[in-house]
């Protein structure tokens, strides 16, 4: 007797449970027509930013290449006058790119970043190939005052010896000696 | 011969109506049937094509028709292709006797709603309900596949054992109107439906139907999560279209049956016969659905043990119930 | 010889239940058989309709073609029997069964007219009401329907006899392990 009290109870319970959801109402977003604001660290189109001085960031080292697990960027480096490194070309098939972020967190510069932005879907493939000129953006992205150069410890045209954050006036060793 | 020919014509007509009525319920019934699931699960379900996803249906259609038709190498042709024609074909044969409406009088003819006045029309509904095993079996056989196999075996043994629970109960049914024939069914609620008379064989009726139709909880043959989805895991294109239509079908003619054995069949105030049928379809397709989005599945052991030990005894102790008080009045 | 339609659909089926029936007893493929075997019952019951008797031809159906060959298709499903190959039809065999057969036709053809002379009218189409059918069994044959219930009874708790001693065994055989 007890057994069919529970029976009985618990069929009730189930379907009142359910019954109630239609009073809810869709908990659903219709897609195309609102379309939720992602998180600014959302994973999806990946860019190239520029520095907070408006130089790119990119410095061709390859470290994102090499960590990506589908090798789906690659690149040429080169350098410039003042000795900068740059990548002469730049190329993400985002065919293949399966937005694992893992090069942004390689890249030693803030340079290469994803972005919320995931609508690139293309029925021809060849147009998920995207050149240095499709990646590049004027913005600092989500690293907003971060200058690689700052950092470096290494001088060049822009900024002598001594002119790095957290970096003392060079010395001369000449002047010091005992 | 005229006359035989005026004949020929309405029932060619009324064959025609029903069919395309069934059919185009069918189609709605799985946009009813995905839009209420929706609800049930505060989703708002199929919305695109049309507005409400009216047209959702005929987009569908439109997909199988246009899909290909695959068939696996070792499958066994002619019986591959004929099996989803057994499931649809018995299914939409069981309006032949389900009335929709009183007779109507026109021109000084009398012209019964219902297609064919079997006297024996619960029988062969069963008969049907029973050879819609067949599509069910050859198919999974036919396929030449294990997880096809596996869904056709449970489906026989499903459907054979809930095939005896259904005939036992309609029995006091039967017994109350005195009459196999589904006009006379109808007839004898003129009173009051059977259901409030016969409260347990409802039960159990729509408990066996359900198992009949394959549905969610009883869903063993087509179980998704072990079986792939059972005996159409290899059906594609409108071949799976056709078992899909079929068990919709078979859905509306569960849905006809219990409103003409219980619930009154077309009879109810202020509307026409054949809406009040559609009425009713659509309430217990609506409790089918609604049962659908709370049980989950049974296990194989417990589906046995519902029709044999309680379903099955419960009918018979309600046949001889029904008769001791029959004889009593 | 005036053919009626009745007539002309008796032919028909008959002609459809000897060619199903004759191509289950020969097919190789037991699944094939057991389908020819159907259809066969299925005219069967297109028989008895035709014939007025719409209760047996349902209970043919329900029986015959949905019960008891689901439960045949079932086993050879299950079991998945080797096609027999050396169970070949010679000559000697089929004149035998055929004379067999068609010794048993005349017998039972003469019988029939000798009982009722009647029956060599073509026929009329007759109609019998369930209600009709079940009176003239229960009142006329009623011991006939209890002896054969009786039996199946007793089939029944043969069956549960028999699952039973198996499940003891079984239960037996896993005690020492």
């Amino acid at each position: 007797m007890r057994k069919w009290v529970w029976i009985v109870h618990s069929l009730c319970t189930g379907f009142y449970t359910t019954l109630k959801h239609i009073f809810r109402g869709p908990a659903t977003e219709l897609y195309p027509e609102y379309k939720r604001p992602l998180p600014a660290r959302s994973r999806a189109r990946i860019i190239l930013t520029a520095d907070p001085d408006g130089r790119e960031r990119c410095v061709a080292c390859y470290l994102c290449s090499a960590a990506c697990p589908v090798d789906c960027i690659s690149m040429q480096a080169a350098e410039n006058q003042q000795g900068r490194r740059y990548a002469a070309w730049f190329r993400i098939n985002f065919g293949r790119c399966i937005y694992c972020g893992l090069c942004e967190e390689a890249c030693p510069t803030s340079a290469i970043q994803l972005t919320p932005s995931f609508e690139h879907a293309d029925r021809d493939i060849m147009k998920m190939v995207a050149e240095k000129a499709d990646l590049q953006v004027n913005h600092c992205g989500k690293d907003g005052n971060y200058n690689f150069y700052d950092h470096a410890g290494v001088a060049d045209a822009f900024r002598p010896k001594g002119g790095h954050a957290n970096e003392a006036p060079p010395v001369n060793v000449r002047t010091n000696m005992p | 011969m005229g006359l035989w020919l005026t004949g020929y014509a309405i029932l060619m007509f009324k064959i025609g109506v029903i069919l395309t009525g069934v059919l185009l319920l069918a189609a709605y019934l799985v946009l009813l049937e995905r839009k209420l699931l929706g609800r049930f699960q505060a989703r708002i379900g199929p919305n695109r094509a049309g507005i409400f996803g009216l047209l959702q249906p005929i987009a569908d259609g439109i997909k199988l028709l246009a899909k290909e038709d695959v068939m696996p190498r070792g499958a066994h042709r002619r019986i591959f292709l004929f099996a989803p024609a057994v499931v649809t074909g018995t299914a939409l044969l069981t309006f032949a006797v389900v009335p929709m409406g009183p007779d109507l009088h026109l021109g000084g003819r009398k012209i019964p709603m219902v297609v064919t006045d079997m006297n024996v029309g619960l029988l062969y509904v069963f008969a049907m309900a029973s050879l819609s095993v067949y599509g069910v079996v050859l198919g999974g056989w036919a396929s030449d596949s294990k997880y096809a196999m596996l869904g056709s075996i449970r489906g026989a043994a499903q459907m054979i054992s809930y095939e005896l629970a259904l005939g036992l109960s309609i029995v006091p049914v039967v017994m109350l109107a005195g009459s196999l024939s589904l006009v006379d069914i109808v007839q004898a609620q003129a009173g009051r439906p059977f259901v409030l008379v016969q409260p347990l064989a409802f039960v159990i009726f729509f408990v066996s139907a359900m198992a009949e139709s394959k549905r969610i909880p009883f869903d063993l043959p087509e179980a998704e999560a072990e079986l792939g989805s059972g005996y159409h895991t290899e059906y594609s294109g409108m071949r799976f279209g056709m078992f899909f239509l079929g068990e919709y079908v078979q859905i509306q003619v569960l849905g006809a049956l219990t409103a003409v054995f219980f619930l009154g069949g077309w009879r109810g105030p202020f509307l026409p016969g054949p809406l009040w049928l559609l009425a009713k379809i659509v309430l217990v397709v609506t409790a089918m659905i609604w049962i659908r989005a709370t049980l989950p599945r049974f296990r194989y052991d417990q589906l046995m043990d519902l029709g044999w030990k309680f379903l099955i005894p419960a009918a018979l102790i309600n046949i001889v119930i029904t008769g001791f008080v029959m004889v009593g009045i | 010889m005036d053919m009626t339609v009745y007539a002309v659909f008796f032919y028909i089926i008959a002609a459809l239940i000897i060619v199903s029936a004759g191509m289950a007893i020969t097919r190789k493929h037991m699944v094939h058989a057991v389908l020819y075997l159907v259809v066969s019952f299925l005219a069967t019951a297109l028989l008895f309709y035709l014939l007025g008797a719409p209760l047996l031809a349902v209970f043919q159906v329900i029986i015959y073609a949905g019960a008891i060959m689901v439960l045949f298709l079932f086993i050879v499903m299950m079991i998945r029997p080797a096609p027999a190959g050396e169970r070949s039809l010679t000559a000697g065999r089929l004149a035998a069964a055929f004379g067999v057969c068609g010794i048993y036709v005349a017998a039972a053809l003469v019988l029939a007219f000798m009982a009722a002379p009647e029956a060599g009218r073509p026929m009329a189409a007759a109609a019998a009401s369930p209600f009709a059918f079940g009176f003239y069994l229960f009142d006329r044959h009623w011991l006939a329907v209890e002896m054969v219930s009786l039996l199946l009874l007793v089939a029944l708790i043969g069956a549960l006899h028999l699952g039973r001693a198996g499940r003891r065994n079984q239960s037996e055989r896993k005690e020492p392990l």
